[in-house]
């Protein structure tokens, strides 16, 4: 679907979300801001919505994964997985020296 | 819900305030508004969703490609032609059941799924299913075991999810069109089982 060269962050890849709370749109659910996932997959190129919905024609285009993330991580409890679809520039790399 | 009721008419509002504009300024009439939205609408109902679940289950070499990429494989069935959206179908097992939501609005597959039912919509569930997802199903009537691993997909960008069901025992003598009367719609969205 992608050129897997290009994308930053590799299926199995741990990463954190971005923790800030933005004024405008985003679709980065608060429910999931700062939090530890998994990537999935690539899900293809997106137009950033944060910048889209604001009316904006220069909305950078971002690939687009679907991270996978515990229920415990979420909300502290659950057996459960919740899977978003979230921009790269929502995401870091989880590196292990800030766990 | 009260607050959904207030939602939902705040919307209707908006687009009917919309409407006006747009046959005020001579852009569209009603009449071919009208006409626009019972095109699109004749074209989505859930029993384009079963019927692609039926050819999923009698036809192996179907489901790995309904799998490996959900838009090409409904395509190929004659649905969602043209969509800019990608569709990605995911399999219930004996071991994993999958749940769709939007948490931020109410995305949702329409063309594979007709419009969507108001519980999805409401905040309820919205809010719910991805913290207490076993026990919401519970409510639907859905109790699965423990050993069940569930997985919520919250469709917050351009991907739309359709859950492709178990196909129940005791189906062997069923053709495609008699499986695909066995599908619901909550069965698509995960809210049932077959």
């Amino acid at each position: 679907m992608t050129d897997a060269a290009t994308d930053r962050f590799p299926p199995g890849t741990r990463v954190r979300t971005y923790r800030h709370d933005p004024p405008h749109h985003t679709r980065l659910p608060r429910y999931a801001r700062g939090k530890r996932g998994v990537v999935v997959e690539p899900e293809g190129p997106g137009e950033l919505a944060d910048v889209s919905a604001r009316g904006r024609g220069d909305a950078p285009v971002e690939q687009i994964y679907a991270v996978r993330f515990e229920a415990r991580d979420l909300w502290g409890e659950g057996d459960h997985h919740v899977v978003l679809d979230l921009w790269e520039s929502y995401l870091e790399e989880d590196s292990d020296d800030e766990r | 819900m009260s607050g959904d009721h207030h939602t939902d008419a705040t919307i209707a509002r908006r687009v009917r305030r919309l409407e006006t504009l747009l046959e005020e300024k001579g852009l569209i009439t009603g009449e071919r508004l009208d006409e626009a939205i019972d095109a699109f609408l004749a074209e989505s109902s859930p029993a384009n969703g079963a019927r692609v679940v039926a050819r999923a289950w009698t036809d192996d070499a179907y489901r790995a490609r309904l799998l490996a990429d959900g838009t090409a494989a409904v395509q190929e069935l004659g649905y969602m032609d043209g969509s800019y959206q990608r569709l990605r179908v995911v399999e219930n097992t004996e071991s994993v059941h999958n749940v769709i939501v939007c948490t931020l609005c109410s995305c949702y597959p329409l063309r594979l799924l007709g419009p969507s039912p108001s519980w999805y919509k409401s905040e309820a569930y919205r809010s719910r299913v991805v913290r207490e997802p076993r026990e919401v199903l519970r409510e639907f009537g859905l109790s699965l075991p423990a050993s069940v691993d569930i997985t919520v997909w919250d469709s917050s960008a351009e991907t739309r999810y359709m859950v492709l069901p178990r196909r129940p025992d005791g189906t062997e003598a069923l053709d495609e069109e008699g499986l695909a009367g066995l599908v619901t719609r909550n069965a698509l969205i995960g809210t049932a089982a077959v």
